[in-house]
């Protein structure tokens, strides 16, 4: 391996090491002078100017006193609700704004005397300390080596194989009880993904007015969101059921539909889409009436409602689903069944 | 230690206390080595104690905050003084933050210094990694201590994110969802770990109470281990120290802790304090009563992750939506390529230490720290790999990029996935041949001396500028820093002409020593002899 290993002429020498002192100095004009001598500031020699950093530390802590003070007294003079207008920052809460700044003035003036305290009073002689090797000198080693040797004879670790064998199974396997634990963290997936509340004659519910939905409402250029009917916003599984079941509306005239399957599962233009992103599950919100393209707000996927919802752009993998809808005796839109696919961001079983 | 003379005068109170203590703890021995350590200065060194003492900030704040924080998921309805959201469903948790902003007093401010303390925390901890990064602070003894770093730095981003993703609200709500695409994404096992993780489908019911406990207990404990860890590391290695007359490698020159450091690093402690409280006065951070509960339905625009998951953001965004359906599977390579690559843009600069290590073959112990300008190839690593996170954060923030300055968001993503290959090249170009320059320039201020800026005119007419010759001093510390020869493998065949075997390592390892260590990567430093010749020589030029 040695020739594998940077030759030591490689290696720098170290400037000034084994050659330093002045004594080298005629020699190599870039040897180590050693340490300056310590210049003494102005405090180390007038008494005065030291007393005035003592006067200036003192006052510090002073005003750190009397802004913890200001402090308790904020806390009980101003009401948690009221604002107040400050300038540069506009309307503020005044007891958040009032405690702050009396706590950072309080904490700012004890780490300011403390530093100013330390510049100019405290002795700034720098003064050297010798490194020792982090790692140990071979006597060191050697001792530890024989140690760890005669111990693990005398456990028999190395003889007995049996016990060493059987000790390695045990300990690799109890683990597997705190793994096992774990599984009732969640369910299996099974086809949970795959499914959500839209069913065939399930009717199309405004989530603006609660009322089911009905044709002669979509206009040409509005965007509409619907949940399925029954789903209740104060049900125990709302959120869960409405993170897949979120849907969006909106109607294109039927020649502009450039998807042949899109025109025939919608109702008369009318086209009903997953909100849920296919990229990683954000709700669609962004609708651009002219050219029907809606944008996702977290990653800028982009898909086209007028042809299928393909993606044109972002990092989507695949069209938003489509449900097919159409209209039921009561003049009300309704699902004609759950969606073909399974919505939202795509995963190993999609297939 | 007590002897008849010694009892036989009365020790004073603290003397006693302090023999208390000794006789059960051994502290005697512990002050003796640490009480006067010499600590060297440089304003570059205060940077980890920044981390250290936002650190602390952040869990007494947290702690304040963990009295009144609910974390459940269970609904409600919110009656409280906030008039926006009065009659509006939200989870118990969204609640809570809602009471701790609008009816404790100093909820807010106290909230919000948590929230503040934590980005400045994760950026002193990204800065201090570049200090450590570019002045070679990681090498041996101390590659240890700098992945005891790493990983409170990577500890850090996860514990923001469960930490921001408590109260439940619209933005952080879709943090959340994106993380369930993402565990979605991986391959096989993908949707078993997000149902896992949301104890059944997205949102469920749990979450929010899972995240807590990751966010105050396991993350958090995990990482006061590790500080402790680093700081005893710092302590036993001595701080390393930068070149200067009287400073070598074998020894550490400076003030000593006590009283010195005591009061600095004490004050900086309140300092930094201080600063913190005042920001959380004076600028509003995460208003979550502005966003509103979270829906899985609703979102906002311009939806933003905290700074430090921006990068991790825009490798998500600028990635083309790549799917492979095949056997009646999926591969979500679009959003699981950036996945993979995120930790990876992390442990690039984790291992770094060693692949230098690797390169020079150095076995040496080194606490003299180097100047950025005399390792060209290490500064245009690190600086390229800066410009990658810097380009990639803009990809996280393409939308407002667009908003902000009007620009096309397809140009604005097109441009970061061209940059994010072609800018850290450039980076590297110009950082190398930038630090060439400068030690070109100290090279000239050692041979020829400092410009004096005073022109003189020689009895034939010619003018020439007077230069001053440098201090010892100035001229030790300009030529301190080691210079390695680039590793030769040697003819590849030997004197009798027999075919040596060079493995591709040793040849990988060969280029690389040349890149870091050849002559287009290192000015020579002057040697004594020039120096003697152009001084002894007529004239200055």
């Amino acid at each position: 391996m040695s020739s594998n290993e940077n030759s030591e002429e490689n290696l720098p020498s170290a400037q000034g090491e084994g050659e330093h002192g002045s004594v080298e100095r005629a020699d190599n004009p870039f040897a180590d002078p050693g340490l300056p001598a310590h210049r003494p500031r102005v405090q180390d020699i007038d008494e005065r100017a030291a007393r005035r950093s003592e006067r200036v530390v003192a006052f510090l802590f002073t005003l750190s006193m009397i802004a913890t003070i200001a402090f308790i007294a904020s806390y009980v003079a101003f009401p948690v609700d009221k604002i107040v207008y400050i300038f540069p920052i506009g309307h503020v809460s005044a007891l958040n704004f009032s405690l702050g700044m009396t706590l950072g003035v309080a904490l700012f003036c004890i780490g300011a005397g403390a530093v100013h305290w330390a510049r100019t009073l405290m002795s700034d002689v720098e003064t050297p300390a010798d490194r020792h090797p982090i790692e140990a000198d071979a006597e060191t080693k050697a001792q530890v080596l024989a140690d760890f040797k005669q111990g693990a004879e005398e456990s028999g670790f190395g003889r007995r194989k049996l016990i060493r064998n059987t000790m390695f199974g045990a300990m690799a396997m109890v683990p597997l009880a705190g793994v096992m634990l774990l599984r009732d963290l969640g369910p299996l997936p099974e086809k949970k993904l795959r499914t959500t509340l839209w069913a065939k004659g399930k009717v199309l519910i405004n989530m603006n007015t609660n009322e089911p939905l009905r044709p002669e409402d979509v206009a040409v250029g509005s965007l509409t969101f619907a949940m399925p009917e029954g789903l209740e916003e104060d049900a125990e599984d709302f959120q869960t059921q409405i993170a897949k079941a979120a849907l969006m509306i909106v109607r294109i005239q039927p020649a502009d539909i450039k998807d042949k399957q899109e025109r025939e599962w919608a109702h008369e233009g009318i086209v009903a889409y997953s909100k849920i992103c296919t990229h990683v599950g954000c709700p669609i919100s962004l609708y651009e009436q002219q050219t029907h393209h809606v944008l996702c707000p977290c990653h800028q996927s982009t898909f086209d409602l007028s042809d299928g919802a393909r993606v044109i752009f972002g990092p989507a993998g695949h069209a938003l689903p489509q449900l097919r809808i159409g209209v039921n005796g009561e003049g009300n839109l309704e699902a004609l069944g759950d969606f073909a696919e399974p919505v939202g961001p795509a995963f190993w079983e999609r297939g | 230690m007590s002897t008849v003379t010694d009892s036989q005068r009365k020790a004073p109170a603290g003397e006693r206390v302090a023999d208390w203590a000794d006789g059960r703890l051994g502290i005697y021995g512990l002050a003796k080595t640490n009480m006067r350590k010499i600590f060297p200065d440089h304003w570059s060194f205060m940077l980890g104690e920044i981390c250290l003492y936002s650190f602390i900030i952040i869990i007494l704040t947290g702690v304040y905050l963990t009295l009144f924080f609910h974390p459940s998921m269970n609904e409600v309805v919110y009656h409280g003084p906030y008039a926006p959201l009065q009659g509006v469903r939200m989870s118990e948790a969204y609640a809570s933050t809602m009471n701790i902003s609008f009816e404790i007093r100093g909820g807010l401010l106290i909230r919000q210094i948590h929230h503040w303390a934590a980005l400045i925390f994760i950026a002193g901890m990204l800065v201090h990694m570049m200090r450590v990064f570019f002045t070679g602070a990681f090498r041996k003894p101390r590659e240890v201590n700098w992945l005891f770093g790493f990983l409170l730095f990577m500890l850090g981003l996860f514990t923001g994110f469960t930490g921001y993703s408590l109260p439940d609200d619209l933005l952080s709500g879709t943090g959340v969802r994106f993380m369930e695409g993402v565990l979605l994404s991986v391959p096989v096992v993908g949707s078993y770990m997000a149902m896992f993780l949301y104890g059944g489908e997205f949102p469920g019911g749990d979450f929010v109470a899972r995240f807590y406990s990751i966010h105050v207990l396991l993350l958090p404990g995990i990482m006061l281990g590790l500080l402790v860890a680093h700081l005893i590391l710092v302590f036993y290695h001595k701080h390393t120290q930068f070149a200067g007359p009287g400073r070598t490698n074998k020894n550490v020159v400076g003030m000593p802790l006590l009283p010195v450091y005591m009061a600095k690093a004490g004050g900086f402690f309140f300092l930094v304090f201080g600063v913190i409280a005042v920001m959380a006065a004076v600028a509003s951070i995460n208003p979550i009563w502005a966003m509103g509960p979270y829906r899985p339905d609703q979102v906002s625009t311009g939806a933003q992750p905290d700074w430090y998951m921006g990068f991790s953001e825009g490798l998500v965004r600028i990635m083309p939506g790549w799917e492979i359906n095949a056997w009646g599977h999926t591969l979500v390579l679009g959003v699981f390529i950036p996945i993979v690559i995120f930790p990876l843009v992390l442990v690039a600069i984790a291992v770094y230490p060693f692949i230098e290590a690797w390169v020079t073959g150095d076995k040496r112990e080194h606490h003299i720290l180097d100047r950025p300008r005399n390792v060209p190839t290490r500064t245009g690593v690190g600086v390229a790999w800066i410009t990658l996170y810097l380009i990639l954060l803009v990809g996280g923030g393409n939308d407002l990029w667009a908003t902000h300055f009007h620009l096309s968001i397809n140009a604005i993503t097109w441009f970061v996935r061209i940059f994010m290959f072609v800018g850290p090249v450039l980076a590297f170009i110009f950082t190398k041949r930038w630090c060439l320059g400068l030690q070109r320039r100290d090279r000239e201020k050692v041979l020829h001396g400092r410009e004096s800026g005073v022109i003189k005119r020689l009895p034939h007419g010619e003018f020439v500028e007077i230069h001053q010759p440098l201090k010892p001093a100035e001229m030790h510390t300009l030529t301190a820093h080691e210079q390695y020869k680039p590793l030769e493998i040697g003819p590849s065949v030997d004197e009798n002409g027999v075919e040596r075997k060079v493995s591709p390592l040793q040849k990988l390892k060969a280029k690389l020593s040349k890149g870091y260590y050849g002559g287009e990567s290192q000015i020579e430093k002057p040697t004594a002899q020039e120096h003697e010749e152009i001084t002894s020589g007529h004239g200055h030029h």
